[in-house]
C-alpha cells in the first residue's frame, strides 16, 4: 500500500519535481485502479531528470515489459523520500544518476542502457536502487494486480471463492485431502 | 482486551515466582501448564500485544509488525550471510512468538531420530548425540500436545481440504510414483473446535491467523493460563540479563520495560527466546563466576546451532495455479522422510507445499538477483506451484550463536552472531531433495522449475542442547540446566538434533512434560 504522508516538514522540503505518465493499457488491471489514465507523483528532493533517469534504470533492472511505468514510479518516490531523510544517500543517487548524465544515457538505445547497468552491477548506486526496488515494485497494489496476486482481498478467505478451483489437474481422493466445511 | 488484563500481578520482589522469558510455543504453553497446576509464573515477553484483529495481509507490512528486526549479525559459508547479513532467521517478536507466524505442520519424530548418533554413526566434522529421552518416553506427551493444538488427521479429526498448490503437489508426486502425499497433520482447525472458527483458506497463514483457526499460544495457552490468576504477562519486556545468587542459583532477571530497567526476583527461570537470543541471553549473563556465561560450564550454549536443510521449489504450469489462495502449508510428500544412506546421506527430509505473494517471491527466490531471467520467473507468479524443503541438518560445534561484542542492539546489549557452514551431507541432502522437487513438478507438466536457496532461517535449533552427560549438552532431559539446578531452557534451544520435522510439535511436547516436571520439583522442594 502506498501512502502519500504530507507532513508540514514535507511540505516545506518539497523543493523536487514531478514524475509522470499515462497508462500504457487503457482497460488493464491498473487502469480498473485508477480514476485517469494520466498519472503524476511529485518527488520531495529529486528534480524531473533525476527521477526519469531512476525510473528507466529501474525498468532495466527489473524489466517487466507490461508493467505500467506508475508502478515504477513507486521506486523512485521510495528513493526520493530516502533521499529526504538521509544527505547521504541523496548524494549517491544525484552522483550516480549524474555519470549516467553526461554519459548521455537516456539517450542511447535500450540495449546500450542495458550494457551500462551491467557495468555498475554490485557498485553502491545500483546496490541502493536495485535493494530499494526489489521492495517497492512488489509490494503495492497496482503490482499485486499486474501479477493477479489477490493481496489484501483475500483477508477474509478463500474457502468459498477458489481456493481449490483449478480444474486442469485431477483432484485429489478424500484420504489425501479433506471436506470443506460448508458454513 | 478482556483476554489479557492480568488477574493477578506479582511484585518484583516476589522470590517464589517461575520467570518465563519468552510467550512462544515453549515459554507460552510452559506458562499455563504450570499455571492450572497452580505454579505462580511471571511470562515476560520482549514484543508487543498484537492480537488477530491488528494483523496485517500484505507481507512486508506484517514483517514489519512482527518479525525479530533486532540487530544480528551472520557469518559462515550459507548464502544468508551474503544476501540477508542482518537477518539470520525469520522469527517473531510479539506475543505468541513464533507461533503466531509457522505454518502449522505438525510431525512427531521418528524413532530414530531420538537416537542420531546410534543410527547415523560419528560423522566426521559434525558432533552428532542421542537424546536423553526415546519416543517411548514422548509418545504419551506428543498425544497431550495433539489433543491441546488439534492435529488434523489425529483424535478423529478430519485432514484439511487442499487448494490448488497442492493439487500440483499431489498430482507430481502420484505420477512420480510417491505414495505418502497428503494435506498432512496441521495444527490448523478443519472444523470449528476448541472455541476457535476452522479455517477459511486465507493464506496469510505466515502472518498470522485472522481467524485463530491456527494454533497459536497468543490466543490459546496465554489467556487460559491469565484466566487461572497464576500467570502475569508483561509484555514489551525485553531481558538483559539473568542474576544469580552467592550459591550459584539464578535469582531473577533485569529487563527493559519502555526503556526503563526493571528487575523480577524469581524461585526458577526458564529461558524460551528461541534458539538465538536463548544463548545470546546465557552468553551475555556472563559474571565472575560463571565467567563464559550462565549454563555454560560445557562450553556448548550457542553451539550446535541447526536450521534444517531447507531450500525451495517453484515449478511454472501453463495455466493458472494461485498458489496463495488458502493455506500456506497443508500438503506434505513423506516418502523421503527415512534414513536411507543409499541415497548418499543420513537423515531425510519432508516436502511441504508453500506460497508466498510476489513481494516476498521477489526478495526470497533469487537473493540479488535481477534482470530478465528474473521477471521471467516473476511474471509467471499466476500459474505457479511450490514446495518447500525440510530435512535433517548436521549438529556442528563451529555452527554457533556467539556474541559480537562490537555491535550493541537499541538496548546497548551486545547482539548475536550466527554462524553457520553446511556439512557436506547437508549439501548432499539439499541437491537430492532439489531433484526430487524438480521430479514432481515436472510429472505434473511443469514448464519450468527454479530452485530457491535457504530463507532466513524460520527453524532455529540446538543452542542449548540436551544430553545425558553435562559435557555433551547444556540441559538434561528435562530442560534443566546441568549447572544450575533452577535454570532451565524451554525452546527449541534443547533440541539434541534436529530431526527432520517442523520442531513446533516438540516443543510444545517438551513443555507439557517440563511443566509436570518443575512442578514436582517444586512440590518436593528439590528446585
Amino acid at each position: 500500500m502506498s501512502v502519500i504522508q504530507l507532513t508540514r516538514r514535507g511540505f516545506l522540503r518539497n523543493t523536487g519535481g514531478l514524475l509522470a505518465g499515462t497508462l500504457l493499457f487503457a482497460s488493464g488491471p491498473i487502469a480498473l485502479l485508477s480514476p485517469t489514465k494520466s498519472w503524476a507523483m511529485p518527488m520531495q528532493t529529486l528534480d524531473d531528470q533525476q527521477g526519469k533517469t531512476l525510473l528507466v534504470f529501474s525498468r532495466h533492472l527489473y524489466p517487466h515489459k507490461d508493467m505500467e511505468d506508475a508502478i515504477y514510479a513507486l521506486v523512485v518516490k521510495d528513493l526520493d523520500a530516502a533521499a529526504a531523510k538521509d544527505p547521504a544517500v541523496k548524494q549517491l543517487l544525484v552522483d550516480g544518476v549524474a555519470e549516467l548524465t553526461e554519459a548521455g544515457w537516456l539517450s542511447k538505445s535500450p540495449q546500450a542502457q542495458l550494457e551500462t547497468v551491467k557495468a555498475l552491477a554490485g557498485k553502491p548506486f545500483f546496490e541502493k536502487v536495485r535493494s530499494t526496488a526489489v521492495v517497492s515494485l512488489y509490494s503495492n497494489d497496482m503490482a499485486y494486480a499486474y501479477f493477479g496476486y489477490g493481496g489484501a482481498q483475500g483477508d477474509a478467505g478463500y474457502i468459498f471463492r477458489g481456493f481449490n478451483d483449478l480444474t486442469w489437474l485431477p483432484d485429489p481422493p478424500a484420504s489425501a485431502s479433506g471436506p470443506v466445511p460448508t458454513v | 482486551m478482556g483476554d489479557f488484563d492480568n488477574k493477578k500481578t506479582f511484585s518484583a520482589t516476589d522470590d517464589s515466582v517461575v520467570v518465563i522469558i519468552g510467550s512462544g510455543a515453549g515459554g507460552g504453553t510452559l506458562a499455563n501448564e504450570l499455571a492450572q497446576k497452580g505454579v505462580d509464573v511471571v511470562l515476560l515477553e520482549a514484543g508487543g500485544l498484537h492480537e488477530p484483529g491488528d494483523f496485517i495481509a500484505d507481507e512486508w507490512p506484517s514483517f514489519q509488525q512482527l518479525a525479530w528486526t533486532d540487530m544480528r549479525t551472520v557469518t559462515g559459508d550459507w548464502r544468508v550471510a551474503r544476501d540477508f547479513p542482518n537477518l539470520p532467521a525469520w522469527i517473531c517478536k510479539t506475543v505468541g512468538g513464533t507461533s503466531v507466524h509457522w505454518a502449522g505442520a505438525s510431525l512427531r519424530f521418528e524413532e530414530h531420530e531420538f537416537r542420531a548418533r546410534s543410527t547415523y554413526g560419528d560423522l566426521k566434522g559434525a558432533q552428532l548425540l542421542d537424546w536423553p529421552v526415546t519416543l517411548d518416553e514422548m509418545a504419551p506427551y506428543y498425544a497431550r500436545a495433539e489433543q491441546k493444538m488439534g492435529i488434523t488427521r489425529t483424535e478423529g479429526l478430519p485432514g484439511l481440504p487442499g487448494n490448488n498448490n497442492f493439487k500440483a503437489m499431489y498430482a507430481g508426486a502420484t505420477k512420480a510414483g510417491y505414495t505418502q502425499c497428503s494435506t498432512g497433520r496441521m495444527a490448523i482447525n478443519p472444523v470449528v473446535r476448541d472455541g476457535r472458527t476452522h479455517c477459511m483458506q486465507r493464506g496469510f497463514c505466515f502472518q498470522g491467523c485472522r481467524y485463530s483457526a491456527k494454533w497459536s499460544t497468543l490466543y490459546t495457552e496465554i489467556p487460559r493460563g491469565i484466566a487461572t490468576g497464576h500467570l502475569e504477562l508483561r509484555s514489551g519486556a525485553h531481558v538483559s540479563r539473568i542474576e544469580h545468587d552467592a550459591k550459584g542459583k539464578v535469582s531473577g532477571v533485569v529487563y527493559f520495560d519502555n526503556g526503563k530497567e526493571q528487575r523480577q526476583k524469581a524461585r526458577i527461570v526458564a529461558v524460551a527466546g528461541n534458539s538465538i537470543e536463548t544463548p545470546r541471553l546465557l552468553l551475555n549473563s556472563a559474571s565472575s563466576t560463571f565467567d563464559t556465561g550462565l549454563a555454560n560450564s560445557s562450553d556448548q550454549v550457542g553451539r550446535n546451532y541447526m536450521r534444517h536443510t531447507t531450500g525451495s521449489v517453484w515449478g511454472v504450469f501453463d495455466q493458472p495455479v494461485h498458489m496463495f489462495r488458502g493455506t500456506t502449508m497443508a500438503g506434505i510428500v513423506r516418502d523421503e522422510a527415512r534414513h536411507d544412506p543409499s541415497r548418499g546421506f543420513v537423515g531425510g527430509y519432508e516436502l511441504e507445499t508453500i506460497a508466498l505473494g510476489p513481494s516476498f517471491l521477489a526478495a526470497f527466490f533469487d537473493p540479488g538477483g535481477w534482470g530478465a531471467d528474473f521477471t521471467a520467473a516473476m511474471d509467471s507468479y499466476a500459474n505457479m506451484a511450490g514446495m518447500w524443503i525440510v530435512g535433517e541438518d548436521m549438529p556442528r560445534a563451529t555452527n554457533r550463536v556467539t556474541i559480537n561484542g562490537g555491535v550493541k542492539d537499541q538496548l546497548g546489549i551486545p547482539v548475536a552472531n550466527v554462524h553457520y557452514d553446511d556439512h557436506d551431507n547437508d549439501k548432499a541432502m539439499r541437491e537430492h531433495a532439489f531433484k526430487t522437487g524438480e521430479k514432481i513438478y515436472n510429472a505434473a507438466g511443469a514448464t519450468r522449475t527454479y530452485r530457491t536457496p535457504p530463507y532466513p532461517s524460520t527453524h532455529n535449533l540446538g543452542t542449548a542442547r540436551m544430553s545425558a552427560k553435562p559435557k555433551d549438552g547444556v540441559v538434561n532431559a528435562h530442560g534443566q540446566s546441568h549447572d544450575i539446578k533452577n535454570l532451565f531452557v524451554s525452546d527449541g534451544s534443547q533440541f539434541t538434533t534436529s530431526a527432520q520435522e517442523n520442531p513446533t510439535l516438540t516443543i510444545v511436547t517438551l513443555a507439557i512434560r517440563q511443566a509436570e516436571y518443575i512442578a514436582a520439583q517444586m512440590q518436593a522442594r528439590a528446585v
